[in-house]
């Protein structure tokens, strides 16, 4: 017995170690990660960043080195933080919030403490560096934007949140990402891949070398330049024309579904999303919520679409066969069931057949016929079904699939809709006789708008409409260059572009024509509503225009829509007419429309139903006349932060 | 048989491997722990692991030297041996040298020699050839003072320099006694003791006193027949064990240094407080927070030789001494620093067996008392890298980098290992 306890103590002894190494060291253990290594620093080598070109191959979107003080809290040492904060430009009080905040976030991670340095600030900061310990700079590049226009097309980057650094841990505290526009929709793409350098420290945190040699080190690939399908001309002249207006422009070449241009008003310079001044200027035109600069109108904006979807009725018909291009429709000021009048209308000759039904925008006409395509079945649920279905071919009432990163689905609505609101079989064709006109329950952005003409002008099929031309040696997605083809036969188009093409010839463009293009549109006039102090009160009607041109083998199609600008030549008409005209010609030939849009403002109009003082709409209102518009300047930001007056007349 | 002609085989080979094993083993791991930049000579004079090779080489002429002595010469020269070291751990208090607050160095030029590495072997030969004596009887009690006291000189000499951790060691030579017929009684008392001092701190007096009741009063009703423990006797002991486990914590709270109190505090988790728990291992347990990461990041297999990024980083302090074994753990992961338990295991067993086996009374004790010395220092240091026992600085034989100990153990061992061969000669 004597003899066995040390024994004994020697193999208990051993096996309890063996027991606890097994537990430290395969039992505790993670996975092993040079990435989780403390012992181990991480030096990320941030790639360029793709550059974005117009169709043309006009360099809009660059690069510019910017230089972030960061932090390890873990490793700061006392410092003189009266120095420090002189330097970087904080106060006190903000030092302490800054270093607590990236404390909070992790001891151990850098954070950003203070983001996008000035180059004279990294200058003078840069020789004191080494007197703050746990600090340093990280080289970043920011974007620099050639251009002033397009902010809602580009877009722009910002530093990663929490959210998306859980999700998508290849980003850092501090790394930037695409927020909006083509940044967001193409940041896998423009963001390349950024190098790592694995550097030994030892436990004083002073670095002793390159990890095993640089063995794991890699280089940061570039990100790759795009091309976008925007005509930055095009899209300049769309923004001017639309300033001291609400409303979207979408124009579409409708051989290939390539956006060229999305204006959206107002909208603001990217080059304030760019810096230091980001989260005040973003804040600021966030916040913004009457004029909404960042909501991009010709994507997000749902309107009435009002006449023109007059023509999706006449191909239902048609396609439907329970209307002929020469059937004729007395039109006495309006529909009339039975006596009484379900929709009125506006002076112009009677009866009407299809042609002049388009070309003079008759409401009786189509309801008419609108009536006829839902009557065609004993079941009003199923010709409305079928209705919608026709609708729908169009890229309506559902997401187009475009390559930027918001929208909205419009609205077509169908049998279920109205079951829905009225109970099943307890509606009929006279209930919902608005959509026959593009009011009532019927909705669309602009952006589906200008499809539907591309549609109408390919007699049958459209493209995806998409923003990205080309990207650096890669395709783009398949998707956009296969056609997607309506439910109407082609043999049916031709009655309704010649009525559209006749909008201008005789109809209610008559004054818009361009000398030496065929141009097919469709004007409308959508009454509108909004709430003041909980009361529907009616505004000034919105003015829509959709056209293409030329009338064969169209080269644009667009679609204009100007808030509360009334009829729809006043506004949205002339200015889808200079822009086809801008397209094609590539100058502008009629200077007195152009100056006529360029002096005349909404802005007025825009502001009575927040004046809390009654108001007047439609023909009682003046239209309020300014000085002629000059185009932006580029890089002159205050140029063009058209939001300013607005928020301050509103406040 | 003739014996002349197997002179060079007699020694015991597994103990030499083992021994050879260990030491190289070791210096490996001193290279890793220990260098800073590119390697570009083994006998690099300005890196530790270059001066270590050279001790290497020195410790082979001594091992040699104390091969060739003839074995009787440690039984008889004993005796001086020992006070020759107590001497030079005397000297220390007046021409030794301060490192890093324990005076337990003599300097000669830029050489430091610490003497209470020597002391060890001086020990153990001294308690063999006391216990060896004709005259020496463990059960009495006077024989167990003088026992004792051998082992307490040096021990006191030691704390004196501030050396707890060496201090430590010489505990080990309670095995030697229990091994050498120190009555059941000790080791009760021993057991109870380390067991009544943990209690006593992790669960306060109360719950101690009621533990121990319990265990008294069950001894007293379950052995009342065969021995029995009268009433008297049990409280009475009760009231020694309730006093001993006050005076510990006492002891704790009143003469420990706050570093030490810190160190058992972390050890039984006694601090509920997180903010002073944070503020407690950032001041004491960094070493240990650091080593056992180091440990537990090399995994089944380890990172490999030299590639350890804690180990490169120095994030472990006095990783080439004390703390050798995280080394082992990052670079060499649970496979090798299993292997190295093994080792040390194996050595340890074999010195015993080979214990039992001697004839002679004082080889036996001497054996003894080297296994044991070589525990304690494997125990102590291994499972404190380990964070199993709270922080000690003791060195692990064959492994810590050092002339003084490397030396220490070695002729600790080989003196046995000379002692060993010599077997066959004690009829």
């Amino acid at each position: 017995m004597r003899k066995l306890l040390l024994l004994l103590t020697v193999i208990t002894v051993g096996l309890l170690f063996i027991a606890r190494l097994f537990y430290l060291q395969v039992y505790k253990k993670e996975t092993y990660s040079l990435f989780e290594d403390n012992a181990i620093r991480k030096v990320y080598d941030y790639p360029k960043r793709g550059y974005v070109y117009d169709r043309n191959g006009k360099l809009l979107v660059a690069n510019q080195p910017s230089y972030d003080v960061m932090v390890i809290p873990r490793e700061v040492e006392p410092l003189d933080t009266l120095e420090f904060c002189a330097l970087l430009k904080i106060t006190k009080e903000e030092f302490k919030k800054k270093y607590d905040r990236a404390y909070n976030y992790s001891p151990r991670l850098p954070s950003p403490f203070v983001p996008q340095l000035s180059k004279t600030d990294y200058a003078v900061l840069q020789e004191k560096m080494r007197k703050f310990e746990g600090f340093y700079i990280q080289k970043r590049s920011l974007r620099d934007y050639q251009t002033s226009i397009g902010a809602n097309v580009l877009g722009d980057i910002g530093e990663v949140n929490r959210r998306i650094i859980e999700k998508k841990p290849y980003y850092k505290m501090g790394d930037l990402i695409g927020k909006q526009g083509v940044e967001l929709s193409y940041e896998d793409v423009l963001k390349g891949v950024k190098g790592i350098k694995f550097i030994q420290k030892d436990r004083f945190n002073k670095d002793i070398g390159p990890y095993k040699e640089g063995k794991f080190d890699t280089l940061p690939q570039p990100g790759k330049d795009i091309k976008i399908t925007i005509d930055s001309k095009l899209q300049e002249y769309g923004e001017l024309l639309m300033t001291n207006k609400r409303g979207g422009i979408v124009a579409i070449d409708p051989a290939n579904g390539e956006i060229l241009a999305l204006v959206t008003g107002p909208s603001y310079n990217p080059n304030l999303l760019v810096g230091r001044e980001r989260n005040k200027n973003f804040s600021r035109l966030f916040l913004d919520t009457i004029a909404r600069p960042t909501w991009d109108r010709g994507l997000q904006a749902q309107y009435p679409p009002g006449s023109p979807f007059k023509v999706i009725n006449a191909l239902i018909g048609l396609q439907e066969g329970v209307v002929d291009a020469d059937d004729k429709v007395t039109c006495r000021m309006g529909y009339y069931y039975g006596s009484r009048r379900l929709t009125g209308c506006h002076h112009h000759k009677s009866p009407v057949d299809m042609n002049n039904g388009i070309a003079q925008s008759c409401n009786a006409y189509f309801v008419s016929t609108y009536r006829k395509i839902i009557d065609k079945y004993d079941d009003a649920g199923k010709g409305m079904n079928i209705w919608a279905n026709h609708a729908k071919s169009f890229g309506l009432g559902n997401y187009l699939g475009y390559d930027l990163p918001v929208g909205q689905k419009g609205r077509i609505p169908d049998g279920d809709y109205y079951d829905r609101a009225y109970g099943d079989n307890r509606w009929g064709s006279t209930y919902i006789v608005s959509n026959a006109i593009g009011q009532g329950e019927v909705e669309a952005t602009p952006i589906q708008l200008a499809n539907m003409a591309a549609a109408i002008g390919n007699r049958g099929y459209y493209y995806t409409p998409h923003i990205i031309k080309e990207i650096e040696g890669d395709t783009i997605p398949s998707k956009y260059t296969t056609p997607k083809y309506t439910t109407i036969d082609k043999r049916h188009f031709e009655p309704v572009i010649e009525g559209m093409f006749d909008v201008y010839n005789k109809g209610t463009a008559a004054t818009l024509r361009i000398p030496g293009i065929d141009i097919c549109g469709k004007t409308g006039t959508a009454e509108n509503f909004i709430k003041i102090d909980g009361e529907k009160t009616q505004l000034t009607d919105h003015s829509i225009f959709v056209a293409f041109a030329p009338k064969d083998n169209p080269t644009i199609a667009i679609a204009v829509f100007v808030e509360n600008g009334y009829w729809g030549s006043r506004f949205a008409g002339r200015m889808a007419s200079l822009m086809i005209e801008k397209y094609i010609k590539g100058e502008i030939t009629r200077t007195d429309m152009e100056h006529w849009i360029l002096t005349h403002s909404l802005e007025n109009e825009y502001a009575k139903p927040y004046s809390g003082e009654p108001f007047k709409i439609n023909g009682e209102t003046t239209l309020q006349v300014i000085e002629k518009v000059q185009p932006p300047k580029d890089n002159d930001l205050n140029n063009s932060i058209k939001i300013n007056a607005n928020s301050t007349n509103q406040n | 048989m003739n014996r002349e002609s197997h002179r060079g085989l007699k020694f015991d080979w597994i103990t030499i491997v083992l021994f050879l094993l260990l030491v190289g083993f070791g210096w490996l791991n001193i290279m890793s722990a220990s260098h800073e930049g590119e390697i570009t000579s083994y006998f690099d004079m300005s890196q530790l692991y270059g001066k270590q090779l050279v001790f290497l080489g020195l410790t082979f002429v001594l091992i040699i030297l104390i091969l060739s002595i003839e074995a009787k010469f440690y039984e008889r020269f004993a005796s001086i041996i020992y006070i020759i070291a107590m001497l030079a751990l005397v000297g220390l208090f007046i021409f030794g040298k301060d490192v890093n607050g324990a005076r337990s160095w003599y300097g000669i030029g830029s050489m430091t020699i610490q003497p209470s590495e020597f002391a060890k072997f001086a020990t153990a030969l001294a308690v063999a050839k006391y216990m060896s004596d004709l005259q020496t009887d463990m059960n009495t009690l006077k024989d167990q003072l003088r026992a004792v006291a051998i082992i307490i000189v040096p021990a006191i000499l030691i704390l004196l320099q501030n050396d707890a951790g060496s201090t430590l060691v010489y505990s080990s030579f309670f095995f030697v006694f229990y091994r050498e017929g120190l009555q059941q009684i000790y080791l009760a008392i021993a057991l109870s003791t380390i067991i009544l001092a943990v209690l006593g701190l992790k669960f306060g007096i109360i719950i101690t006193g009621i533990i121990a009741a319990v265990m008294i009063f069950g001894i007293y009703f379950f052995r009342r027949k065969k021995k029995g423990l009268s009433i008297v006797q049990s409280v009475v002991i009760l009231l020694v064990c309730v006093s001993f486990s006050a005076g510990v914590k006492l002891f704790y709270q009143h003469v420990l240094k706050p570093h030490q109190q810190n160190r058992i505090s972390l050890w039984l988790r006694l601090e509920k407080d997180p903010a002073k728990l944070e503020q407690m291992k950032k001041e004491e347990a960094y070493n240990l927070i650091q080593s056992e990461q180091a440990i537990s990041s090399g995994g089944w297999t380890g990172k490999g030789f030299l590639q350890g990024t804690r180990t490169t980083g120095k994030f472990v302090p006095e990783q080439e001494t004390d703390y050798i074994f995280s080394t082992v753990g990052e670079e060499w992961g649970f496979i090798g620093s299993s292997v190295v338990v093994l080792l040390f295991m194996a050595l340890i067993i074999r010195i015993l067996y080979l214990a039992e086996s001697q004839k002679s009374q004082f080889s036996r004790v001497y054996g003894y008392g080297v296994a044991s010395i070589f525990f304690i220092h494997f125990t102590i240091n291994t499972g404190m890298v380990m964070g199993l026992i709270p922080t000690v600085g003791i060195p692990l034989p064959f492994f810590s980098y050092g002339g003084s100990g490397l030396w220490g153990f070695t002729i600790l061992l080989f003196i046995f290992v000379k002692l060993d061969s010599n077997k066959i000669n004690e009829w």
